[in-house]
């Protein structure tokens, strides 16, 4: 499990490389560098000139990289065009924010979409077919506009809930849950019907192989089988697609933060992307990066702990 | 083409093909249909809602809504379209090149595509559009491209699969070139899953659009399009909320036409419709009302099966009047041809029928109790405890991700309420019975020969102290040198412990091995019901004898084996007279002009179902 784990982590090295490299090749590509953006109007050669130095913009690409890379190992994102601030406080302060949204939203899919799609796979017939209406509704309903009507409805109507904004958990843990209600449901619509779409057909496959058959004629009970023997088998293929399902979510978060003004990385790579503010948008992207290779591991982890060792090898 | 004739044949196809062709082209002529310019503003009429003048009201500006949503569509329909473009020529390049050529490109292209799937796509995009600003074109074609790895792994997999498919194998060696190959046999293979997935990427690359949109860092305002219609929508959600009903409605309409779409191209591609309708419970088999007796059942047989029929919920039978009687430490083996529903007998008995199956009988008696009665649960108490299984492909049988140990242990608690040491000790015993090494507990099912598999799911149905013992096909599956092994076990079984033994077969070696009764069928229904050493001796059904003749075991070397001409009738084509009659070198017109009874009802020991039986061998003389 360690050397697995290891191997993972190792073979994730060359995708932050990747997506830090081309990063900065975008940007050095573009017409217009850090320095006219800071500058603005300002169009003062003198001024251009010294802040190019002072940003490092005057040295080659793969110098300017090396820099960045060599900071970055040591925990220095930069500073933002903007501000002046490091980047790796403004991220560090937004990642709360973020991994609550996240992870409350990846909670509830994974309930409610392997609730939905068992009881598809053991009930079938109509109410079945409601719950798959349902959710390709949801899966196709603009995750802004599915946000809007919930503060519509539920905020605003029925004001059960803020309508926008943030609480911290160590401030207040009520607030905070109540300011989470409707993004997480915002943002966790579009994957609970995936995962209950994915979670029914694994299931209905699973259901239909030899050994559910010779289990039943061996008088196993129908809880053991379906709960046991089908869920384990139907969870090998449902993990990976909920691996792409949380990976999702992180584009998701950056709509919802937007929309219900949460201060969290998605919110803050909104405003770094209409800033053109480039060293927040690549600590940003660097941060994200780093929840995908945990969420491939920890899928990667699962799989391997369902499946018989033999079998993946 | 015929993808497209499937999707039109369905509703659903037919209404989602109508809305994407409706709104595209309307968004196509916008010029030319839009009541409005779409920039033209009234700020005499603001915030309308649907009125005449305007169907779906107007802004803050005063402009007319449907005008700038079709305007709009143009806008965010073309965007999409370039991502769907980049996304069908990357793709499907990189997947047949991968799939066709194989080696280190094919390598290259799964690593790269395992790369970019696990890519945050939306982030990457707000990056593309941080350098690009406001370029909606640079980020869809960045989606469409990232996208374009998963398509890239269908059609590799799709290409790989022609490849290797015998008449492009004889196509190539005969001098097809490759693109000809790849226009012939390749494209038209992945055409249909290309489709479908075009047509759910369509709706992911809209919605997509529609967020990049809303963050404003899409189409710069006042030029209009969905997804900055629908952020205008979220400015005026206090003023004027219908507002939120046109902008956001076109574009969920439109990407629920291109899911259910997707969804009905997969099916017409798969062919695998209908999959989607089973469910746990549609696997229980539903008991029918029960036929009308031909004879009454024996209560002193541990199974007695009287006039058990399988039907389908359209009334079609499969299994018809099926009866005979099992006795403690007896053996019966169902013989005859694939396909003459011999598994379905079995299955009925056992209530484990495919899903649409019904079953019907006189009488379902085991030690004298009503099995027909019994509901599901009832079921499951006398499976594995009174009446055990075996089946025919013993790998498959078994749950491939838990121990022989794990599974064994499992049916021992599943009988037996005992302690873990108790239940230990069980398994090690099942184990012995069986032949099989201790060490054989450790293993995963694909760690098992054929054999050992057999004997261990053979110890699994005995971990129940069955009194019956229902075998399907069980050696047909093994190896020649397997299967003696595993009929002597099986013999051995039945006289240690008393345990009767139903044996589903076509080998005649089996019956003659095993069994004392053998109940011949053919076409659904029972033809010849005798003892075992009376079939081979004195068989009286023209179908036994000619079955008996085609065994292979029994054939002279150096002759032409000699089969039974023609092929059984499948259910809903079966005569109305005598089954075997077409095949029959016997038969007369009195046999097919309607059903032939068996000789002994009410059911005795032997019986046949033939108005020309074949004279005993020994009355011959």
């Amino acid at each position: 499990m360690i050397r697995l784990v290891a191997g993972r982590l190792l073979w994730s090295v060359p995708l932050l490389f990747l997506l830090s490299a081309l990063t900065f090749l975008l940007a050095w590509l573009t017409p217009g560098d850090a320095a006219r953006v800071v500058l603005g109007t300002n169009t003062d050669p003198l001024a251009y000139a010294e802040l190019r130095a002072k940003l490092g913009l005057d040295r080659s690409l793969v110098e300017q990289y090396w820099t960045w890379l060599t900071g970055a190992v040591r925990g220095d994102l930069g500073r933002s065009l903007f501000t002046g601030e490091s980047v790796s406080a403004i991220v560090d302060s937004r990642l709360a924010v973020s991994l609550s949204l996240l992870v409350l939203a990846a909670l509830v899919i994974a309930v409610v979409g392997c609730a939905l799609g068992l009881f598809g796979a053991l009930r079938g017939g109509a109410p079945a077919k409601a719950v798959d209406g349902v959710s390709v509704v949801a899966m196709s309903v603009p995750t802004p506009w599915l946000g809007l009507v919930l503060v519509l409805v539920f905020a605003v109507g029925l004001a059960w809930f803020p309508v926008t904004g943030y609480v911290p958990l160590v401030q207040a843990p009520d607030r905070w849950a109540l300011s989470l209600v409707l993004p997480v449901l915002c943002l966790a619509a579009g994957g609970i019907a995936v995962v209950a779409k994915q979670v029914r057909g694994a299931m209905v496959e699973v259901l239909g192989r030899g050994y559910v058959r010779a289990l039943r004629a061996n008088g196993l009970s129908a809880r053991r089988i379906v709960f046991r023997h089908a869920a384990k088998n139907a969870a090998v293929p449902v993990v990976s697609v909920f691996g792409v399902v949380l990976i999702g979510l992180l584009g998701g978060s950056v709509v919802v933060e937007q929309l219900f003004a949460l201060p969290g990385l998605g919110q803050l790579t909104v405003t770094a992307a209409a800033q053109h503010d480039l060293p927040v948008l690549q600590g940003v992207v660097l941060c994200f990066t780093v929840l995908v290779i945990v969420v491939n591991v920890l899928v990667d982890v699962v799989t391997a702990w369902l499946t018989p060792q033999a079998v993946t090898r | 083409m015929s993808v497209f004739r499937t999707v039109l044949r369905r509703p659903v196809g037919v209404v989602c093909l109508g809305w994407l062709a409706l709104v595209v082209l309307a968004c196509l002529v916008a010029d030319l249909v839009a009541p409005y310019d779409p920039r033209a503003q009234d700020l005499a009429s603001v915030y309308s809602g649907p009125t005449g003048a305007h169907w779906l009201g107007t802004d803050q500006l005063g402009r007319d809504v449907l005008s700038r949503v079709l305007h709009g569509g143009r806008v965010s329909l073309l965007v999409v379209g370039e991502a769907l473009l980049v996304y069908v020529v990357l793709g499907c390049l990189l997947g047949v090149l991968a799939g066709y050529r194989g080696g280190l490109l094919d390598r290259v292209v799964l690593r790269t595509s395992d790369l970019l799937l696990s890519m945050p796509t939306v982030v990457i995009l707000l990056v593309v559009l941080a350098i690009f600003p406001h370029d909606e074109s640079a980020a869809m074609i960045t989606l469409g491209a990232l996208s374009s790895a998963g398509l890239a792994r269908v059609v590799r997999a799709s290409t790989r699969h022609v490849r290797e498919e015998p008449y492009v194998a004889a196509a190539r060696v005969a001098g097809l070139t490759t693109p000809r190959v790849l226009a012939r046999h390749v494209l038209p293979a992945v055409a249909g899953p290309v489709i479908s997935l075009v047509s759910l990427i369509a709706g992911s690359a809209l919605l997509v659009e529609a967020s990049l949109g809303f963050l404003g860092l899409g189409v710069q305002p006042p030029e209009p399009s969905w997804g900055g219609l629908i952020a205008e929508a979220s400015q005026a959600i206090y003023r004027q909320p219908w507002m939120l009903v046109p902008t956001g409605g076109v574009v969920a309409l439109t990407a629920i036409a291109c899911a259910l779409l997707g969804d009905v191209l997969r099916d017409a591609s798969d062919d695998r419709a209908g999959s989607e309708t089973l469910s746990w419970r549609r696997m229980r088999t539903p008991v029918g009302p029960a036929e009308p007796p031909t004879s009454a059942p024996d209560d002193t047989a541990v199974l007695s099966v009287r006039d058990l029929s399988v039907r389908l919920e359209d009334g079609t039978a499969l299994v018809e009047g099926v009866g005979f009687d099992l006795h403690r430490g007896g053996a019966v083996g169902l013989v005859g041809e694939s396909g003459c529903g011999k598994t379905m007998a079995i299955s009925a008995v056992l209530r484990l029928l495919p899903p649409g199956a019904v079953v019907t009988a006189s009488a379902l008696r085991y030690r004298g109790a009503d099995l027909l009665g019994l509901d599901e649960r009832g079921m499951g108490a006398v499976r594995g405890s009174g009446i055990a299984y075996i089946a025919q492909d013993p790998v498959a049988s078994l749950d491939p991700l838990f121990t022989v140990g794990d599974q064994l242990r499992e049916a021992v608690r599943a009988h037996h309420r005992a302690t873990k040491a108790e239940v230990d000790r069980r398994v090690l015993e099942l184990v012995e019975d069986v032949h099989l090494p201790a060490d054989v507990l450790g293993r995963y099912p694909h760690q098992l020969s054929g054999g050992m598999a057999q004997r261990v799911s053979i110890a699994r149905a005995l971990a129940g102290d069955p009194a019956v013992l229902v075998a399907d096909e069980p050696t047909t599956a093994l190896d020649v040198t397997v299967q003696a092994e595993v009929l002597d076990l099986l013999r051995e079984l039945r006289e240690r412990t008393g345990m009767a033994l139903l044996i589903v077969t076509h080998d005649w070696g089996v019956v003659a091995d095993t069994c004392d009764t053998a109940v011949v069928m053919y076409a659904g229904q029972v033809v010849e019901r005798t003892a075992v050493d009376r079939v081979f001796s004195a068989p009286r059904h023209p179908y036994t004898r000619a079955l008996l003749a085609a065994d292979p075991g029994a054939a002279e070397p150096g002759t032409r084996l000699p089969v039974v001409p023609g092929v059984v009738p499948p259910p809903g084509r079966r005569p109305i007279g005598c089954r075997f009659a077409p095949r029959c070198a016997f038969a007369t017109a009195e046999c097919k002009a309607g059903p032939v009874r068996m000789t002994t009802e009410p059911l005795g020991a032997a019986g046949y179902r033939c108005l020309h039986p074949r004279q005993p061998i020994g009355a011959r003389a």
